[in-house]
């Protein structure tokens, strides 16, 4: 091995040959024929219904449902490896994951409660 | 996977600060839940201003005694973080002091009633004639200022991407949040936002290239790697270094990852542009003295001239772009670039001294920057803000302490003596100048940048002293004992810095310790 | 012995803390007047007139005190407060009493307060104000227009301040504090009527020229404290008693410099003539009794340096001899009474210079001289301002004349300023100017002929053309008319001082230099300040030799005057004349040498720099600024304000960042 890096730039050319490749190759031999559909805001073959207002944007509560749905989320993934292991972690571990529970679940389920978070309309 | 889990020591004295802050930030947040609208606003303000009495209160009693490392490595208080914390801690007091600034109005003057609605919309008038207010500028405040607490004071690369994150995401959300010119406000947060991702990005490339080295992501841990050879693992070494930096420097605005600057600073409220150029810069360079000195010194002769040609080109940019700006905040924000820049000289340093130097500039820098946003924000046309330079015109003779005080600011930045820009270009310089070549040749740059912004400076005077006023209703608004008192103590403190900078220059020789 | 005069010298006793009033209570009244606006405009005057009068009722203890204690012991210091301190250098900022400063204290308060006292009358009438003709103020602007009588007064406080800080500074810096204040004081009170523009000009001459000779103040100064590491008078003078030759030459030479300027002597008296332009009483306490001849008392009060250093020491006595003469000459031609004053005050204070000149046998004289003619010749001023206050204003000598029976007490006052100067036994003049006359003609060689001669020469046209101003003034035809003047004896609070001074100008003389005394009581009473100021040599001429070729040479010059200007008509308009009238009208063409040595060159080099400032300089900066906009502009591009692009510069920038360091290794 002479230098070190060559293997490392060999990688990095690899990469920028695949992207460089196929975005080319698609736009040689892809077809382009543009309809309605594919001029849409996701094109994803489904007709938003209904159209959002204001010029295409969604209203802001399809965000706060999936805010909603980070907060749990993350409360499950640190939840589950304290459950498989929480005989082994003693009182210390339970009162940690008491004041994580509060600090990100209830205080911030509470203020989204209260401010009308849960309300769809 | 061990047995049985070691719960790491907690110095609990020691990270009280931080806890206190953050305690401050969740109660904030409770209080939005609970509490009337209408006394909302104010019990922010003051559970803020208590939150960070208190943590002040823990760092000057307890944290100053316990200089551990603690919470297994993780976080560090040494002199440099307590010094740097105390720092923030007071940034954070005046930034809140501003941003709580009504201006006579009903409600916080800067901010947008409502975030989430479209500008300009049917809804937004709606929030405004109802009369809300986002007072929850007041906990992410002090979210972001708690990540910046655990930022200087990082002791490992997954700790300090945390803090990273607990900085940032806050004040992209601040940055969004100005009540007038709200397509500007939301456009710049977004890219604050993008482009910060971009960064972390960059950061965590590089943490990960680095663990791949030191099989570590503590900086000790790092440190002691370097000093071994790690055969076929050497390559990753320098890439690493260089990436991690990356990210950290997108954080002080250096050149060529400093584009977010200025629109950033422009389109947020002005009030959170000063709290973030102030106490954003101070944390990103308490991370960047961190895991240089600490982390990665043993190999600085292989990256250290890229560091040194990016402090170079930051303050030539910097300065440079300052001289066409037309809008009052993106010349500061240019300005706050070359100042990077020069701090960044200080911390190729590479001594005690050096370190003492950048942490007194950030201190004085921070200190007159937020005074002058928040100048910048009680001067008015018609209801909002005279942003451009052109309105400034005639500003002394109208309102000559104001403009007075501006001006002496401006001298500050420009580093004239007797002010405390001055003394922390000197407390900066001078160490990299017995630094070897390489320090001479920035610290010459570094002058020359310096005539440059001075005369972007003094423009500024002249305008606002020789110059006719364009029009007649640009005035000042009348500030509140709030703003004035963030003013008065930055302005003050300019002063002070200039002329007797000796006790805090002591303070900061003896907060020039790392643990390592 | 010599240890006990040692420790005696280097140790003055303590002076009384309230000296420093002496100082202060002009100051105070200074500061009343000017901060305190229009409310003081009733009492300012009278009260700076008072607080001038308390200042030398404050001397007089202090008088008596020093003449209560032994000739040794008389001088005292008193230190306000260490005023610098760098390093093992200190200064402490004190006051020095001793017989020296003592004679100026008291010359400067007893003759500034009268002259204040004679300004109470001058100046009533004065409206302060630019009065355009035909042009009646309305009540309003009469109502703003500032009260200049109260600001004149203030001024006067002021330079009496400056002065008597002058004179009591323990230290060359605060020496020259004062030295620097009494310049102030001089241009303010020149261009006192700042409307006419050729008075402001005449001020602004004033300044300049006394810049030039300030710098050589400045430059001994930091000579001192580089050669002996002490700038007051004790230090340097034991200092200097060792030093270099070489050292106490150019710090001398330097001394003599900003003596020259102050006193205007030769080459730096151009300013005097024109200083007239202040009001009279300002021109008889400023430009002829006191801050003129602050160039005299700094030689004297150098003496340790000149001592060691006889090549400047000869310098000061070659100025003196020229100056003397050369005020001398430019007098005989002068036509206006004031400029023809200036011209004697200038070749009177050449004397003083001739004797400081002459080392310890002249210090006393210099300082003798220096009295008697701050009496005579601010009697003469004053006389000078009370002719032109009943003359309308009229300082053209030609149309004088035959005014001695309109006011009596003017010209009898006048007149005995007159025999003063030209050393008419027993008034003042007499006694002094004839000490140093024979002072100069000690020595060996060509020197006292030539400084002797110079000196004797001097005194026939001293008497010459201060017998054609009294002839010209006071007696010979009127040639005026009825109709356009009134002349009339002034006030009595103009006449009072003009009386008291020329009591001292008859009198002075022969109290201080008291014939029948064994020592003259002038020379004992300065001895131990100055060393022995009696004549140990004898003169190359015997004595009532002097004396009597003294009196020829007066009496030869009074009479050329009286056939001349009484005997025969003058005409009201000035003949063209010789070539050497012409001249000396034309100040000897002092102010064309100027012009031609120093103005034209530096015209000339500012011009050369300008230019290269402009296209150089200016050019370089210009430029650069110009190309730092230009790349500011085409940076600024790069700012876009797409987020793509800003995050495609970042990537270029890691790319890059990590591409350098990569070749690097």
């Amino acid at each position: 091995m002479t230098n070190p890096y060559t293997p490392m730039l060999i990688l990095v050319a690899l990469g920028a040959g695949f992207v460089i490749f196929s975005v080319g190759l698609a736009q040689i031999v892809g077809p382009k024929r543009y309809n309605r559909a594919k001029a849409e805001a996701y094109e994803c073959g489904i007709q938003p219904s209904p159209q959002a207002a204001e010029g295409g944007r969604f209203p802001i509560k399809y965000y706060l449902t999936a805010m909603l749905f980070i907060i749990f989320d993350i409360e499950a993934v640190f939840l589950y490896p304290y459950a498989v292991a929480f005989d082994q972690l003693g009182l210390f571990t339970l009162l940690a994951m008491f004041l994580f529970l509060l600090n990100a679940f209830f205080i911030a389920d509470a203020y989204v409660w209260k401010r009308g978070g849960f309300e769809w309309d | 996977m061990p047995t049985v889990f070691e719960a790491p020591e907690i110095n609990w004295a020691a990270i009280a600060p931080m806890l206190v802050v953050m305690a401050g930030g969740l109660i904030g947040i409770v209080v939005e839940a609970f509490v009337p609208r209408r006394r909302r606003h104010s019990v922010q303000v003051a559970l803020s201003v208590v939150a960070l009495v208190l943590a002040f209160v823990a760092l000057v009693t307890l944290t100053v005694d316990n200089r551990v490392k603690t919470l297994g490595g993780s976080v560090v208080m040494d002199g440099m973080s307590v010094f740097l914390q105390g720092s923030l801690i007071v940034f954070g007091l005046l930034g809140v002091l501003t941003m709580a600034e009504k201006f006579g109005g009903d409600r916080p003057d800067a901010f947008t009633p409502m975030g989430a609605a479209i500008p300009g919309s049917a809804y937004e008038a709606a929030a405004d004639r109802a009369g809300l207010a986002t007072s929850e500028v007041f906990p992410l405040a002090l979210f972001s200022l708690s990540g910046m607490m655990m930022f200087v004071a990082a002791g490992d690369l997954i700790t300090m991407f945390v803090a990273l994150e607990v900085l940032s995401l806050p004040l992209y959300v601040l940055v969004g949040l100005a009540r007038r010119r709200r397509l500007l406000s939301q456009e710049a947060s977004l890219k604050y936002f993008l482009l910060g991702a971009f960064a972390s990005a960059f950061f965590l490339f590089g943490s990960a290239l680095l663990y791949g080295y030191a099989a570590t992501t503590d900086l000790d841990g790092i440190a002691a790697a370097i000093t071994e050879t790690r055969p076929g693992l050497e390559p990753l070494l320098v890439p690493a270094i260089l990436l991690v930096l990356v990210g950290l420097l997108f954080k002080v605005g250096a050149v060529p990852f400093h584009s977010w600057t200025p629109d950033a600073y422009q389109g947020a409220p002005t009030p959170v542009t000063g709290f973030m150029a102030a106490a954003t810069k101070l944390a990103a360079f308490g991370a960047i003295l961190r895991f240089v000195y600490v982390g990665v010194e043993g190999t600085r002769w292989s990256w250290e001239v890229g560091l040194a040609v990016i402090a170079a080109l930051t303050m030539v940019v910097g300065a440079v772009l300052s001289v066409t700006q037309t809008d009052i905040k993106r010349l500061l924000a240019y300005s706050s670039i070359a100042h990077a820049g020069f701090i960044l000289v200080g911390v190729l340093a590479f001594s005690t001294l050096g370190l003492r130097g950048v942490m007194f500039y950030l201190l004085a820098y921070g200190l007159m920057t937020i005074a002058a946003f928040a100048i910048v924000s009680m001067v008015r046309q018609g209801g909002t803000e005279a942003t451009q330079l052109s309105q400034w015109a005639g500003l002394g003779q109208r309102h000559p302490i104001l403009a007075a005080t501006f001006g002496f600011l401006l001298l500050a930045f420009a580093g004239i003596p007797l002010t405390s820009g001055f003394t922390a270009k000197f407390a900066a310089f001078a160490p990299a100048i017995e630094s070897g070549t390489l320090g001479v040749v920035l610290v010459v740059i570094g002058v020359l940048a310096s005539a440059v912004t001075a005369f972007v400076y003094v423009r500024i005077i002249v305008l606002m002293y020789f110059s006719d006023a364009t029009s007649e209703d640009v005035v000042a608004a009348e500030a509140s004992p709030l703003t004035t008192a963030a003013v008065a103590v930055g302005a003050v403190a300019t002063v002070v810095l200039g002329i007797v900078p000796g006790p805090v220059l002591e303070l900061a020789a003896q907060a020039s310790e790392l643990i390592r | 012995m010599t240890f006990l005069v040692t420790a005696a010298a280097a140790e003055p006793g303590a002076a009384p803390a309230y000296a420093w009033l002496l100082i202060g209570l002009p100051l105070l009244g200074a500061a009343i007047l000017l901060l305190g606006g229009r409310k003081t405009d009733s009492f300012g005057p009278l009260l700076a007139t008072g607080l001038s009068w308390a200042s030398f009722v404050l001397a007089l203890p202090l008088l008596f005190a020093m003449l209560g204690r032994a000739p040794e012991d008389r001088a005292v210091e008193h230190v306000l407060y260490s005023w610098i301190r760098a390093g093992s250098f200190q200064l402490d900022a004190g006051i020095l009493i001793d017989p020296l400063s003592m004679s100026f204290v008291l010359l400067i308060t007893f003759v500034g307060s009268l002259i204040h006292v004679y300004s109470l009358g001058y100046m009533k009438d004065d409206p302060g104000h630019v009065r355009h003709e035909g042009h009646t103020l309305s009540a309003w602007e009469e109502s703003r227009q500032p009260s200049e009588r109260r600001r004149f007064f203030a001024y006067l406080n002021l330079f009496i301040a400056a002065m008597l800080l002058l004179v009591l500074a323990n230290s060359y810096p605060l020496l020259f504090v004062g030295w620097e204040g009494v310049g102030l004081a001089s241009y303010l009170l020149i261009g006192f009527w700042n409307h006419n523009p050729a008075y402001a000009t005449a001020a602004n001459k004033a300044f300049i020229v006394n810049r030039v000779g300030d710098m050589g103040v400045i430059a001994a100064i930091m000579a001192m404290f580089a050669a002996f590491g002490a700038t007051d008078f004790a230090g340097v003078g034991a200092a200097a008693a060792e030093a270099d030759t070489g050292v106490l030459v150019l710090i001398g030479l330097l001394l003599l410099l900003g003596a020259t300027g102050k006193s205007a002597q030769f080459p730096l008296q151009s300013w005097l003539g024109d200083a007239m332009a202040g009001p009279t009483p300002v021109s008889a306490l400023i430009h002829a009794a006191t801050m003129v001849t602050a160039g005299v008392y700094l030689i004297v009060r150098s003496a340790p340096i000149f001592n060691n250093a006889p090549t400047a020491q000869t310098a000061v006595a070659v100025i003196g001899a020229v100056t003397l003469l050369y005020g001398a000459v430019v007098g005989m031609a002068k036509d206006d009474i004031k400029k023809a004053l200036a011209a004697s005050t200038m070749s009177q204070i050449g004397y003083m210079m001739l004797a400081a000149g002459l080392g310890p046998a002249g210090y006393a004289y210099a300082i003798f001289h220096l009295l008697t003619h701050g009496f005579f010749k601010a009697g003469m001023f004053l006389g000078a301002g009370s002719v032109m206050h009943g003359m309308k204003d009229e300082v053209n000598m030609r149309r004088f004349g035959g005014l001695s029976t309109f006011m009596k007490i003017t010209w009898i006052t006048f007149g005995l300023g007159w025999l003063a100067i030209l050393g008419v036994p027993p008034f003042s003049g007499f006694w002094s100017k004839d000490a140093i006359i024979e002072t100069a003609f000690i020595g060996e060689g060509i020197r006292p002929w030539l400084l002797g001669g110079a000196a004797l020469v001097g005194a026939g046209i001293t008497a010459f053309y201060m017998s054609r101003l009294f002839f010209m003034t006071f007696h010979g035809k009127r040639r005026w008319s009825e109709r356009d003047y009134h002349p009339h004896e002034s006030p009595p609070t103009m006449t009072v001082p003009m009386m008291v001074l020329a009591a001292g100008s008859a009198l002075l003389g022969l109290i201080l230099a008291w014939p029948f005394a064994e020592t003259k009581p002038i020379v004992a009473w300065l001895e131990p300040v100055v060393g022995y100021g009696g004549s140990e040599a004898e003169p190359v001429l015997a004595i009532p030799v002097i004396i009597a070729l003294t009196l020829i040479f007066v009496a030869i010059g009074a009479f050329v005057a009286y056939r001349m200007y009484i005997q025969e008509d003058v005409p009201t308009t000035a003949p063209v004349g010789s070539w050497g009238t012409q001249a000396a009208r034309a100040d000897l063409y002092q102010e064309e040498v100027n012009r031609t040595l120093f103005e034209q060159p530096g015209v000339a080099l500012v011009h050369g720099l300008e230019h290269t400032d402009r296209s150089g300089v200016d050019g370089t900066v210009g430029g650069l600024a110009t190309w730092i906009g230009d790349l500011s502009s085409r940076l600024r591009r790069i700012q876009n304000g797409f987020a793509r692009s800003y995050a495609l510069t970042m990537l270029t920038g890691v790319v890059l960042f990590l591409g350098a360091v990569w070749v690097m290794q």
